[in-house]
């Protein structure tokens, strides 16, 4: 009986590895298959240009140097462009969360005039969308296309993210912003003594959900931007790409005050593939860097967001 | 005693009224962002009224022809529109007919990642698995093109072991197309998508788990009667919003994915819109398909919620 029961336990056991083996290889591989590109993409950048256009490196780095992220730097349009990103990434989260606060509290505020109704006046506009063509003449009309600002202005009511701040704001006792008031803090006053202060976790998913969104924008480029200068760092790689033959132009361009010799120098260094996987990881690592950090907060806003869908 | 109540009544008419007071000054401060909306969300609406014109970028709407129906009818009886309108639909719905197929797929993903009992592991997998959602499109694009041009890792690993002796077209070619987008969308977002599976499960009692394995139910049971049906509720929510977006394939991917090669099967709506409207072809026309798109998604919308509603006894929007 005995010796019954423990084969019973074995013959489990038995099926119960190989479902281990097979569960843990599947997502083990899966893993890889996620990360591994941008492992390639790292180590090529840092290995020897010459081997890595040959196509050895694939899995260890060799004779590393680190010159083609020195020369990369160098192109002056590059350079743009990182301003570019990063002041919209900047810009656009900062407005984008304190707008949102601002009106996901006021709106939670009974006394306001027409409440229901401008609340609903926002949150209608995720249900519908005019559609390309219009969006651009609006933008032209507006006289916001090819400047900085529409990247960030159009960006700076979003409906969601207000829903997601109204929601947290009213699940915090009232009774803190009634004993401010009594004490005789304005409005204001309670926003940012009080709201600000406290919703701090929500306002930490929006801001990481909306300078993802600011840094990874590339449609918006692509729609209202025709201005060089104000490129973003995705839709110039994505000319990189996709024009081998204009981003030699773009190194001819950016060295051209230099003379040619400096110009020589970027060429024979760099190829188009180098440049581009390099540019490539440049715009990949401070995703990657912020992402495990935050990611408690992005798996907090996804689940908050579907409370209210 | 009187006196006391009328006093009383006169007081709290002050205090309405100071509430009122602080409640349009509240409305004061929302209004510059209420301006913003309306300039951003309804007043583009205003656009729509060039699908009635034959409009020509240089020129103001009040120069160009009014037209009435035409574009639309154009859409329905030119017969080369018709037929290129035609590609355009099937490969919209081909994408999102695959995308909602391949649904279940961060489900199932949920479900056997949460089988997994070592805890580094599968904060590690969820961590990694979750990095390609946050990288756009561009960059998969440009992932992709390291990898997969004709002197990319693949063909060059392939080419060296004599698997094959000229290089396979990934990017560059038209085979498979439908079936490259999915996979790369997949590659995207499989991880992120499971992320919000994974947490309902962890909300799942683990009492019903060990109530059935008392009476004897295996690994996959207690996955088939309780895990499964725990996220089915979820699920449902998101797959009437994919439903509700079924003619919203996005742009990003299909754009930055597309030549000249596989330009037959790739253009789904959104990409032909911009396609027609943006190179500057005929931005009315295209206009007059982008209304009739939000149009049906909008009653695409109402239509689930409705569903929503009789299924579940809840609203999505």
């Amino acid at each position: 009986m005995k010796q019954m029961v423990k084969a019973k336990r074995m013959k489990l056991n038995s099926s119960d590895v190989i479902f281990n083996i097979l569960n843990y290889g599947f997502f083990m591989i899966f893993t890889l298959i996620c990360i591994y590109p941008f492992y390639y993409l790292l180590i090529n950048t840092i290995s020897s240009n010459q081997l890595s256009a040959n196509g050895v490196i694939n899995l260890i780095p060799k004779e590393i140097h680190i010159q083609n992220y020195i020369n990369v730097i160098k192109i002056r349009g590059l350079g743009t462009a990182l301003m570019i990103s990063i002041a919209r990434t900047l810009l656009g989260t900062t407005f984008t969360v304190l707008a949102s606060s601002f009106l996901g509290f006021m709106f939670t505020q009974q006394k306001m005039w027409g409440r229901k109704f401008w609340y609903r006046f926002i949150v209608v506009t995720m249900y519908f969308n005019a559609g390309l063509i219009p969006m651009f003449l609006t933008m032209k009309n507006l006289h916001l296309t090819n400047t900085f600002w529409v990247y960030i202005i159009p960006a700076v009511v979003q409906p969601f993210n207000i829903i997601l701040v109204k929601t947290y704001v009213e699940s915090i006792p009232s009774s803190l912003q009634e004993a401010a008031e009594i004490d005789g803090a304005g409005i204001i006053t309670v926003f940012l003594r009080i709201i600000l202060p406290t919703c701090k976790p929500i306002l930490a998913t929006i801001a990481i959900f909306s300078a993802v969104n600011q840094w990874n924008n590339f449609y918006d480029t692509l729609i209202y931007i025709t201005d060089q200068k104000l490129y973003s760092l995705q839709y110039l790689l994505y000319c990189y790409i996709n024009q081998a033959n204009s981003l030699k132009a773009l190194i001819n361009n950016a060295t051209g005050g230099g003379g040619a010799a400096d110009m020589m120098a970027l060429a024979t260094q760099q190829t188009p593939t180098s440049i581009r996987m390099t540019v490539t990881v440049i715009v990949v690592i401070p995703i990657l860097c912020i992402y495990p950090i935050f990611q408690r907060y992005f798996v907090k806003g996804i689940m908050i967001g579907s409370v209210k869908g | 005693m009187q006196n006391i109540l009328s006093l009383q009544t006169k007081e709290s008419e002050k205090v309405k009224k100071k509430k009122n007071v602080q409640g349009k000054i509240m409305f004061l401060y929302i209004v510059p962002f209420l301006i913003l909306s309306f300039a951003f969300s309804y007043f583009p609406l205003h656009g729509w009224a060039y699908a009635f014109f034959d409009y020509r970028p240089p020129l103001k709407l009040s120069q160009c022809d009014f037209v009435g129906m035409q574009w639309f009818k154009m859409l329905f009886s030119n017969k080369t529109q018709v037929s290129q309108l035609l590609k355009v639909m099937i490969n919209t719905f081909a994408m999102s007919g695959l995308t909602l197929a391949t649904s279940f797929l961060p489900v199932i993903f949920a479900i056997f990642l949460s089988e997994i009992k070592c805890k580094w592991f599968k904060n590690f997998v969820q961590t990694f698995t979750t990095v390609p959602n946050f990288i756009s499109w561009v960059m998969v694009y440009s992932v992709a093109y390291s990898l997969f041009t004709n002197t990319g890792m693949v063909n060059t690993i392939l080419m060296n072991l004599g698997v094959i002796s000229t290089p396979l077209k990934f990017l560059d070619g038209d085979s498979h197309t439908w079936l490259s987008m999915l996979v790369w969308y997949t590659w995207k977002g499989l991880g992120w998508g499971s992320i919000m599976y994974l947490a309902a499960i962890a909300g799942v009692d683990q009492e019903l788990y060990d109530a059935a394995k008392v009476d004897g139910a295996n690994r996959f049971k207690l996955m088939r009667y309780i895990t499964l049906p725990a996220l089915m509720p979820t699920f449902f929510v998101l797959l009437m919003l994919a439903v509700a977006n079924f003619l919203n394939n996005g742009l990003d991917q299909y754009y930055v994915f597309q030549n000249s090669f596989n330009k037959a099967h790739i253009q789904v709506l959104d990409l032909y819109v911009y396609n027609i409207g943006m190179t500057g072809k005929s931005p009315s026309l295209a206009t007059a398909i982008g209304m009739l798109k939000s149009i049906v998604s909008v009653t695409l919308l109402f239509i689930v919620n409705h569903v929503s509603k009789r299924v579940r006894g809840e609203t999505i929007i």
